[in-house]
């Protein structure tokens, strides 16, 4: 009753979460179809569904195309069976963002999926400069290259020029109820 | 009309462009915007992949705001925002439980409304033939491709908006301000959206998509009524055109921009002129 989603055996937890019927699904392929990303995905969407039919829950969590997803909502839009899709592979993300199971060619999406909640978590908005560089260090943490440091580096003259770069960010004045909804969020619940 | 307003963190941030193009629009149809105060992010794509309880409560947190201070109405520009507080909203209202649970995490009571609106729906609240009525300077010269991108209308069980495959509602706005649109292929394509720093690559391949197929179907531009669309194809359409060895320069406009244009506002009080891509010049003769 009380156990969180995140620790059901397989797809059950990915049902829980994206509450949806796995089962429905009976393979017209037309998420994949649909998908604007689906010709560079080890699984794409119809392939993600099947693989959790058959109860290979690890193999999606470990997959490159969940992180992969733009989240376009088209899968889900054009279901003949009302499969939700893309609230699966939100599912398989959370998932495999908490299992530890992302697959290591696809670390940086969730660094900087990561870097965008801890920026919000400690000003409730967005602060544009802070996130760049939390999710540069990152990477260049973890790839040990010097690439990313540059990527876009020309862009900053341009936005500063025409007023949309912003030294420093704006902080919501109750930063404490913020702090405390993340907090509650990410324990799985009420407390 | 006096609308609740929740810009989200885009509006604030690089994409303020957008901010004061549809605030100056809004002003001169004379539509008040009362911006919610001390809202928060919606937690946008990164909450509902990482964790789908701050994807439901940040939101929330953001409509009892709204609530408490008296809005029933509340403009989201940003269709990623729209979605994530349509979205928080019926999931509360379909399950107790989670409601229950989401009172106590965002300390706030949860309750009906306020209607969340898109940037369309406002403008056709206020009314497309008030505003036909209004226009100053029909945009003889524009010719629009008018771009939905993905979350103005997917998906539709959340957004209860136009048609998801063919919609026409931008088009209706346009029409209004005397600008043609063309027919094309890629309206409701995405863009790459969020995926501009974590996978560049990404967005310039679907985003070369779009502005590929808008030029093939004789569009001179683009409209749009998202942020991060704006960003992807206009910051991003040098790297594109670089990328692919193209050529475009097709100017990207919010669909606030159109319709202050036609209203008579100048690109300094609609901020186009902050764009990358420069504006379309005007048509020459009256």
């Amino acid at each position: 009753m009380e156990t969180t989603a995140s620790f059901l055996p397989g797809a059950a937890a990915v049902e829980s979460l994206s509450h949806t019927q796995i089962s429905q699904c009976y393979q017209c392929g037309k998420c994949t179809a649909g998908c604007p990303v689906a010709e560079h995905m080890d699984s794409p969407p119809t392939r993600l569904i099947r693989l959790l039919q058959l109860g290979d829950v690890e193999r999606a969590l470990s997959s490159d195309s969940i992180w992969q997803c733009v989240s376009c909502q088209t899968c889900s839009t054009r279901c003949p069976k009302s499969v939700d899709c893309a609230s699966i592979l939100d599912a398989l993300r959370q998932l495999a963002f908490e299992r530890g199971t992302v697959s290591p060619s696809q670390h940086r999406t969730v660094i900087f999926q990561k870097a965008f909640l801890s920026n919000i978590r400690r000003h409730g908005r967005l602060n544009e400069l802070e996130l760049i560089a939390l999710f540069k260090g990152e990477v260049f943490l973890r790839d040990r290259a010097l690439p990313v440091l540059f990527e876009d580096a020309d862009l900053a003259p341009k936005l500063q020029r025409r007023g949309k770069l912003h030294l420093v960010g704006e902080q919501v004045r109750d930063r404490g109820v913020v702090a405390r909804i993340f907090a509650r969020s990410l324990n799985g619940g009420a407390q | 009309m006096n609308l609740g307003y929740y810009p989200g963190c885009a509006l604030h941030g690089s994409s303020n462009d957008y901010d004061q193009s549809l605030r100056a629009t809004m002003g001169a149809l004379g539509v008040t915007l009362a911006e919610v105060d001390d809202w928060i992010c919606c937690g946008a794509t990164a909450a509902h992949s990482l964790n789908h309880k701050l994807a439901v409560a940040l939101p929330a947190r953001n409509l009892a705001l709204a609530r408490q201070q008296g809005h029933e109405q509340m403009l989201a520009p940003c269709p990623l925002c729209s979605m994530q507080l349509l979205r928080a909203e019926q999931a509360m209202a379909s399950d107790e439980k989670l409601r229950a649970e989401i009172e106590v995490i965002v300390e706030a009571p949860a309750g009906v409304g306020p209607r969340v609106l898109n940037l369309i729906q406002v403008f056709e609240n206020a009314g497309l033939d008030r505003l036909k009525s209004a226009v100053k300077k029909p945009l003889k010269h524009v010719k629009a491709a008018c771009y939905y991108g993905c979350l103005l209308v997917r998906p539709p069980a959340v957004t209860d908006f136009d048609d998801a495959e063919q919609p026409r509602s931008m088009e209706a706005v346009v029409a209004a301000t005397g600008a043609a649109t063309v027919e094309w292929n890629y309206k409701t394509e995405c863009c790459g959206a969020g995926m501009t720093m974590a996978s560049p690559e990404t967005v310039l391949e679907l985003s070369n998509r779009i502005l590929s197929n808008a030029a093939a179907h004789g569009a001179n531009c683009l409209v749009v009524a998202c942020p991060m669309c704006h960003v992807n194809l206009d910051m991003k359409q040098a790297a594109i055109e670089k990328r692919f060895d193209v050529h475009y320069n097709l100017p990207i406009y919010y669909l606030s921009d159109l319709v202050g244009m036609a209203l008579g506002l100048s690109a300094s009080e609609l901020g186009t002129q902050r764009h990358f891509v420069a504006e379309l010049a005007a048509a020459k003769e009256a």
